[in-house]
């Protein structure tokens, strides 16, 4: 069978060929589609800095085939802010110092912006903390991650609601 | 030269402009968006990729590697090993500086700890110099390794981590210890441990003759370079070292490791730009951990409850061809105010990489066993563990006699004792239950770091236009430099933030010195401080000698900057701009420059530590042993801190390392073989966000006059030291079963409480 | 990671013929099978991605109460199934204290039960192992212990399942649904994993090309839903494999226990099945000391494997603690922690 592909990456149609079946959907969007905001901290799915959405879900790209990934739709953090207008947990992400050395940020934010989508968290912090521990963060930024994600889910519905009326 | 444009962050999250300021992160903006490219993001045309191949055995040689095999594979360009390795222009088994370790990088076939580098596979795709890597299938000849602390071998090492001494005696200990009235011995002991930042090692090399330019996670950058260009006998200015942002580093990225000297090997090697990247498996073995160590605590007191005695011995580990002996015995110098204090220290030789800094070395460890200690000795006493500290407290520094610059800690104690509720602790353990039955603690610890510092340079630029560039090869690794260094930057140059460009983070720009020692902020914020107090003067030394300038006459010493501005001290109405100064005398720019060193004077004269009071509530599921560390709260003291918000993240993050140290982190050898069994993140714990539900840090105002010129501490490493044993007392407070092998355990709680 | 030919079929028999090839593995979320063959503990020639079959992806309800649930139904989607949840909450609670939301969202049904064990020492290439490495040895044996089997293990292997879903599946008698070469079959899950004995290399009794495609759930498995729990020891908060674990479902009456359903993980090469803890349970009252003399019977034929002796008695105080948590009601909502000891604990349990 061909290794050819098709998916959306950040709303753009890419079509893509792959010269090797063993290409996972981090290291394709790493090395081949120069979109290094995703991180590669495990390469095992143990620590979440890979995190992408894959059709609106949030995964670990490290454990996703590419060519498993043919006519799906990827989110990565180069996807999220609208120009310059940084999406609400980006913008949450800042405010709540919820980052240092940032290489496990990108993973955090899009993992927390499918947490959000899932809706199973609520405004409970135990939740949200739960919910957020697949992704480590070495440096120790799990307070401010935690205030940044409760931030931005009101946000959200904060908007949700303003677009509604 | 550094290309990095710093996004300012957006307008709602901006609170000031300077010093004390809590600014969100200037760098922030290209985090939050996958903007900052971090070395492995690197991807020059034709670029290689490099793979590891790394030792199975900790102790032999090896055999036969199968190179035919790897070469063969479909995208494989080269296999280097040692047959055709280049040759370096130095022998890196000789040590030409104290920080420079002997690493391994394919000059011979001798393996001397697992997961050494044998070999590299550089391939056209990540795909296949992995697979290349693999199909090596390296055959050995196997030595018996040995790993841990066992054994009746054992040696005083001449010095320890950064030198300092491996005994000192204060007092004698031996009769402190006779006369105590009462005494406790005990011994804890603490695991390897593995930095892990969560950027594993990586490095993307390309030569351009005989030029290097080097894509790689630094915390020493001049270090670094300096060290490339003696192992490939090139000018070090003709090496440049881009590094501007680490994916963390807590010191595993101080020093230059093998791995990174491979990856410019191999790149030389096929001739065409390579990358290489450490799979985590591959970050337990050659570049750095934390040695274990079986640390014995001798404490007496007098029938009052005072020290009479303190006895700290560390046993620990080494490499088996080289040096770095965990400094553990240091806090007990400072903290406690004993009549006599000994610190001893004994290493063994073993089959594993050469351990190296590790955030808080020899402090978190030692404070870990230390405030252990304390904890049982008061409770010997019969006394409230945070009032035994304060019976004890040190007045000035015990081992030397001479005064703090400056000691916060009463007031770290009394504000996070309030804010804790620590008054309503009762003395007795197992007292404290939750709703749901389970068993609640309270512990403390004492948290300590020597307040360093290195030397830095730093020039200033200022602009006919009114800007200014600040540039200091200055690391930042999580930690704020590129924020807190321009808070500095803007007040010495006195101009807005967004007025100042600045530079940092590559080997071209004045050195900073290393990111380490928590001396990182002090050191080059001094030196760019210096430096815009340098450009200012010869500015001023321009206007106040033109007759022309409203400042004319006022003096060197009679004006101040401000806003852009020179003005008269005397008469703040009379001023002029930079620009109008630098436009009259016909010059584009005006330059500075500024140094740091530690002053040696004032060494000789004060102790300088930061110090801070670490609370830690606990809660045991009573049957199961799981434990959950539910409140914790620091308060620390550090002298002046330029960003709050910053620091405050500094304190979280080294407190969490502390649960870490307390609960989660060990490396497991097997005894066997020499190999890490648990070399990944599903193995090797640290925290996640459930484990943090409730973390708290209290800043203290610290006025140090005589520290450094800024009364800057440093913050970076504090947070560990004190946390772990304070979550060790709570267990016990918890339980009544006292805890002395880190990390604590569900099963080991459980058999100790059976 | 070797290199292989990926096929992408389009039906259950498609598959079945393409997985039957030597050196075929079945690829569907990927969690487990990428994370071994980038460890280079698996290298098959041909993955066969079966994650287009769609007729895979349901949960349905089955006339009279039962459910079946397609192999290729996402961890998260089946534990939020709002019908499925309430109906087998023990399992829902399973799913969502495994591994991650990451993981969950990619993870599926099938592969959560074929997922190999988490041994160190299968893990280490460089390990004897006979379950990665046929007649290579153990090194498990005479290493440090932790994580060891403490029931049905044999001098071969002493490896341990590491699943959480597949406990509370065993103890409400699930049966898994298999297409292979030769046409359909079923297998109850119990007999579904197989223990160690001299043949540890075969985790299941799956033949070559033989593809779980669903897991059905009896009716009688929702009687229990009132009562029924899934408790896990974890050596961190969460993101952790289980030191040992326990599902416990009761039916009770009027106060009393009518039937009992108990499973334990982390403690043999399958989900442990304790039908002697059951029966100790049949008819009796609730009350702390049944509930220890289930977890003694539960734990009655376990000896252990490696130094570590304090397994064997966490196990039975797991048992009696799910089984206390179970009587005491299920909550009305998975908790916030779930399968935690820190979630609530409701007041006639804290005392177990």
């Amino acid at each position: 069978m061909s290794l050819s592909i098709s998916l959306t990456v950040n709303g753009a149609a890419r079509a893509v060929t792959l010269d090797d079946p063993r290409v996972t959907l981090l290291d394709l969007l790493r090395e081949r589609l120069d979109l290094t905001g995703t991180k590669k901290g495990c390469d095992r799915g143990q620590c979440g800095a890979c995190t992408v959405l894959l059709d609106g879900r949030r995964i670990n790209a490290c454990l996703t085939l590419a060519l498993a990934c043919d006519d799906a739709d990827v989110v990565t953090i180069e996807g999220l802010a609208d120009g310059d207008v940084l999406h609400p947990v980006q913008a949450a992400f800042l405010a709540h110092d919820a980052l240092q050395c940032g290489f496990c940020t990108p993973g955090q934010i899009m993992s927390a912006v499918g947490l959000v989508a899932e809706g199973q968290a609520g405004d409970d912090p135990e939740r949200v903390r739960e919910g957020m521990s697949g992704n480590l963060c070495r440096c120790g930024a799990y307070d401010g991650i935690t205030a940044a994600v409760l931030d931005a889910q009101r946000r959200i519905a904060e908007q949700g609601k303003a677009r509604a009326a | 030269m550094s290309e990095i444009a710093l996004t300012q962050a957006p307008a709602h999250a901006r609170h000031g402009s300077n010093i004390g300021q809590p600014l969100t992160r200037r760098d922030g903006v290209l985090k939050v968006t996958g903007a900052a490219r971090y070395a492995a993001d690197n991807h020059p045309p034709g670029m290689l990729h490099a793979v590891l191949a790394i030792s199975r055995i900790a102790r032999g040689r090896v055999a036969f590697l199968d190179v035919a095999a790897a070469g063969a594979h479909p995208g494989v360009v080269a296999v280097m090993t040692p047959a055709n390795a280049p040759k370096l222009a130095v022998d890196p088994e000789v040590k030409t500086h104290p920080f420079v370790f002997r690493i391994d990088v394919l000059q011979n076939d001798r393996v001397r700890y697992a997961h050494q580098p044998i070999a590299v596979v550089i391939a056209e795709t990540l795909e296949a110099a992995t697979e290349g890597a693999a199909l090596l299938a390296p055959r050995y000849e196997t030595e018996p390794a040995q790993t841990g602390l066992d054994g009746d071998d054992g040696f005083v090492p001449p010095v320890l981590g950064a030198g300092q001494p491996a005994v000192l005696r204060h007092g004698d200990v031996a009769a402190g210890l006779a006369a105590a009235a009462r005494r406790i011995e005990a011994t804890y002991a603490t695991p390897a441990q593995y930095h892990n930042a969560m950027e594993p090692h990586a490095i993307v090399a390309a030569w351009d003759g005989g030029r290097l330019l080097i894509d790689t996670p630094s915390q020493g950058l001049v270090l670094a370079r300096a060290r490339i260009a003696e192992l490939f006998g090139l000018e070090p200015g003709h090496v440049l070292i881009r590094s501007p942002f680490l994916g963390g580093g807590f010191g595993s990225k101080g020093l230059l490791t093998g791995p990174q000297v491979l990856g410019i090997m191999a790149a030389r090697l096929v001739g065409r730009p390579v990358k290489l990247v450490l799979r985590r498996e591959q970050m337990f073995g050659p570049v750095g951990h934390r040695a274990p160590t079986r640390q014995t605590l001798r404490l007496g007191t007098d029938a009052d409850g005072r020290l009479t005695a303190l006895d700290h011995h560390t046993r620990t580990a080494t490499s088996r061809f080289d040096d770095f002996i965990e400094p553990c015995g240091g806090v007990s110098h400072t903290l406690y105010a004993a009549a006599a204090i000994a610190t001893t220290h004994e290493a063994v030789r073993r089959d594993t990489g050469t351990p190296n800094f590790m955030r808080a070395p020899g402090e978190a460890s030692g404070s870990a066993a230390l405030e252990s200690a304390i904890d049982e000795m008061a409770d010997a006493c019969g006394m409230d563990p945070l009032a035994f500290r304060l019976h004890n407290y040190a007045e000035v520094e015990p081992v030397s006699g001479k005064p703090f610059s400056s000691k916060a800690l009463r007031a770290c104690y009394a504000e996070g004792a309030a804010r804790f509720g620590w008054a309503r602790r009762p003395r007795a353990p197992r007292q404290m239950r939750d709703a749901g039955g389970r068993l609640v603690g309270w512990g403390v610890g004492t948290a300590t770091f020597p307040a360093l510092m290195f030397q830095a340079e730093a020039r200033a630029v200022l602009r006919r236009d009114g800007t200014a560039i600040m540039e200091s090869g200055a690391h930042d690794m999580g930690q704020g430099a590129w924020t807190a260094l321009a808070q500095i930057a803007a007040d010495a140059l006195g101009l807005e933030i967004g007025q100042v460009e600045f530079r940092a983070g590559a080997s071209d720009l004045p050195d900073a010195g290393i990111a380490g020692g928590s001396a990182h902020t002090a050191t080059a914020g001094i030196a760019i401080h210096g430096a815009g107090a340098d450009a200012i003067a010869r500015l001023a030394a321009l206007a106040v000698g033109d007759e022309r300038s409203p400042l004319f006459g006022a003096g060197n010493a009679g004006v101040v900057a401000r806003g852009g501005r020179l003005h008269r001290s005397d008469d703040a109405a009379r001023s002029e701009s930079y620009a109008d100064i630098l436009a009259r005398a016909g010059l584009a720019e005006i330059q500075g420059q500024g140094r740091s060193a530690a002053d040696p004077a004032a060494q000789t004269r004060y102790a300088m530590h930061a110090h801070g009071a670490v609370f830690a509530e606990v809660t045991v599921d009573p049957a199961l042993g799981q434990m959950r560390v539910t409140r914790l709260l620091g308060a620390f003291a550090a002298g002046r801190l330029i960003n709050p918000r910053l620091v405050r993240s500094q304190y979280y993050g080294g407190m969490i390392w502390g649960v870490s140290f307390a609960l989660h982190e060990r490396a497991v050898m097997d005894p066997r073989t020499g190999r890490p069994m648990n070399p990944n993140f599903a193995a090797y714990h640290v925290p996640v966000n459930a484990d943090i539900p409730a973390i708290d840090a209290i800043l203290v105002e610290e006025h140090d006059p005589h520290v450094n010129a800024l009364g800057i501490k440093g913050v970076g490493e504090i947070g560990i030291t004190g946390t772990a044993a304070a979550i060790a007392n709570a267990i016990w407070h918890a339980t009544g079963v006292r805890p002395r092998r880190f990390p604590v355990m569900p099963h080991e709680v459980v058999a100790l409480m059976a | 990671m070797n290199s292989f030919e990926y096929v992408r079929p389009a039906t259950i028999a498609e598959a079945v013929a393409a997985g039957a090839a030597p050196g075929a593995a079945f690829l569907a979320g990927g969690t487990n099978l990428l994370d071994l063959l980038k460890g280079d503990l698996m290298r098959p020639t041909r993955l066969v991605d079966v994650t287009r079959l769609a007729e895979l992806g349901r949960i349905e309800r089955l006339p009279g109460g039962g459910v079946r649930i397609g192999a290729l139904v996402r961890n998260a989607d089946l534990a939020h199934d709002q019908p499925f949840a309430s109906d087998f909450p023990a399992v829902a609670e399973a799913l969502l204290s495994g591994a991650s939301a990451q993981v969950r969202n990619a993870a599926t049904v099938g592969g959560n039960l074929l997922q190999r064990t988490r041994c160190v020492w299968f893990y280490d290439v460089a390990s004897a192992c006979n379950r990665r490495a046929p007649g290579t040895g153990c090194d498990a044996r005479g290493g440090e212990g932790r994580g060891d089997a403490v029931l049905g293990w044999s001098e071969a292997c002493i490896a341990t399942h590491p699943s959480d879903f597949c406990v509370p599946l065993v103890a409400l008698d699930a049966v898994v649904e298999i297409a292979g070469p030769a046409g359909r079959r079923e297998v109850p899950l119990d007999l579904f994993h197989r223990l160690p004995g001299d043949a540890p290399e075969r985790d299941s009794v799956l033949a070559p090309g033989e593809l779980v495609v669903a897991v059905r759930l009896p009716p009688e498995a929702a009687a229990f839903a009132a009562h029924a729990r899934y408790l896990k020891l974890r050596e961190r908060t969460s993101f952790a494999f289980a030191v040992v674990s326990a599902a416990a479902a009761l039916r009770m009456e009027a106060g009393g226990i009518v039937a009992a359903r108990i499973a334990l993980g982390g403690v043999a090469a399958k989900p442990w099945r304790a039908r002697a803890a059951e029966d100790v349970l049949a008819g009796a009252r609730p009350d702390g000391t049944v509930f220890r003399r289930a977890a003694e019977a539960a734990l009655a034929d376990a000896r252990p494997s490696g130094p570590d002796a304090t397994r064997i008695e966490l196990a039975r105080r797991i048992v009696a603690r799910a089984l206390a948590l179970a009587a005491a009601g299920t909550p009305a909502r998975v908790p916030a922690l779930p399968a935690s000891p820190f979630a609530p604990i409701p007041g006639a349990a804290a005392h177990v």
